[in-house]
Order: C-alpha cells, then sequence, then structure tokens
C-alpha cells in the first residue's frame, strides 16, 4: 500500500464533546496502515495534551495518558500552534512531554511536539494528501 | 453473552470472551479464561500477559501488534520481539488472545 501523508486535525477540548477521543482512536487504527501520520494541535485542542488532566469530577476517562504512547505507534510530529498557546495564556511548559524512542540511536527519547506559528502550520498543512479535522 | 464459572461465581464475558467488567481479573481469571481454550498459561505467557497489563495501566490502551511486538523486543530481548515468537505463545493473534487473558479489551488499532 502507497504511503500518504495524513494529518488529523485537532480544534476541541478534550472532553465535554467526543471529538478529541474519537480523533485519538482513528489515529491509532490509522497507524496500523502504516502512512505517515501527523497531528495539529489548534485553538482549544491545545489544551488535549496538556499536563495533569484530572476528569474524576466529571465522572469521564482520563485518556491523556494515550498521547504518550503515539510515539509507540511511529506518531512523531505533533504541531502545536504557538498563537493558540499564547490567547490560552499557556506555554510548552503546560503540555505533556510527549517523546518517541528512537530504535536506532539507542531508544533514545526525541521530542515529538513542534511548536509552529500560523504560516509555519499553513505550510505543513499544504504538504498534506489526507487532512481530517476534528 | 457468556459466563465463566469460577469458584461457585459467575463472571460476565462478552460474545467474543473477554470480561466485560476488566476490574474483576486476577490471574486465577487469567488461567481459566486460557483453560476454556486449551492453553496452559506458561511464565512465557505471564511475561507477555504482565506487560500488556503494565502498558495499559500506564497509556490507557492494549497496544496494537506491531507495537507489542516492538516493546517485547525491547524488554525482554530481540528473540523474543518477533510475530514468530509471539505467535507460537498466542496462535491466535497475540493481541486478541493475550489481551483476553489480560482480562484487557481488544486491542486499539485492530483491525
Amino acid at each position: 500500500m502507497a504511503t500518504k501523508k495524513f494529518m488529523f486535525v485537532n480544534r476541541k477540548a478534550p472532553y465535554g464533546t467526543v471529538y478529541a477521543l474519537e480523533s485519538l482512536e482513528v489515529v491509532l487504527i490509522s497507524a496500523a496502515f502504516e502512512q505517515d501520520v501527523s497531528l495539529a494541535f489548534i485553538d482549544d485542542g491545545v489544551y488535549q495534551i496538556t499536563k495533569g488532566q484530572d476528569t474524576t469530577g466529571i465522572g469521564q476517562k482520563n485518556f491523556s495518558n494515550t498521547y504518550k504512547a503515539l510515539g509507540d505507534y511511529e506518531i512523531k510530529k505533533l504541531y502545536v500552534s504557538k498563537e493558540s498557546l499564547e490567547e490560552r495564556g499557556l506555554t510548552q511548559d503546560d503540555l505533556m512531554d510527549l517523546v518517541w524512542e528512537d530504535e536506532d540511536d539507542d531508544w533514545a527519547e526525541k521530542p515529538s511536539i513542534i511548536m509552529v506559528d500560523r504560516s509555519e502550520m499553513a505550510a505543513v498543512m499544504a504538504e498534506q494528501e489526507v487532512t481530517l479535522s476534528f | 453473552m457468556s459466563t465463566l464459572e469460577l469458584n461457585g461465581e459467575s463472571i460476565e464475558l462478552d460474545e467474543e470472551g473477554y470480561l466485560v467488567d476488566l476490574s474483576l481479573w486476577t490471574r486465577e481469571i487469567g488461567e481459566a479464561l486460557a483453560k476454556g481454550e486449551d492453553v496452559d498459561l506458561t511464565d512465557e505467557h505471564w511475561d507477555i500477559i504482565d506487560f500488556l497489563r503494565e502498558y495499559y495501566e500506564e497509556y490507557q490502551i492494549a497496544p496494537a501488534v506491531r507495537v507489542l511486538t516492538k516493546a517485547v523486543g525491547k524488554r525482554l530481548g530481540k528473540d523474543k520481539g518477533n510475530s514468530k515468537y509471539l505467535y507460537s505463545l498466542f496462535p491466535y493473534g497475540p493481541g486478541k488472545q493475550a489481551c483476553k487473558y489480560a482480562g484487557l479489551p481488544k486491542p486499539t488499532g485492530c483491525v
């Protein structure tokens, strides 16, 4: 099967709607087809990968740790909108430390998060063959 | 819907034989689920089952087979991190079968 460039664009907060969880599940399934998968976090989507999520008050499963498994699925490109973080008073320090392990480099942990501004994000999106928005 | 009878208790299973209430799992239940499919669990099986449970605890998902294979290779050595070895232990598919005995849902990304 030919490899295509897939991007999953996440714009919604993690809880309250089902978009974030649905997106994550489709992302994990798509990885089984060995495609070139990347993720974008824009607008409230940046909250999906913030540290210290606690869902006990809303009685929903906290699936934030699942993002830490993305590296195992060879998903190593998580583009985060700088402007969206800034608009919400967040910095990269508020995000989880998401990494992938490089098997060819003695399993060294390498960062998956790539901070991009609007024009860089637009350029990355323009390269994609398939874009799915959640 | 079926049930597993163990020590006078009925434990609910779904139509494919996975535990409905994952929190009920014990090693004894894992062994009984395997027995039901004529499998005697060895230490080698348990290495994989224990790994799957730890992975689920940490990431809240059961890993896809490809991910499992790579992770087993890293943890238990290259000679075990290959599908031939994993299929020799779990001939019905290491993801599906091992997750069942581990009391986990079917792997995410299992197609």
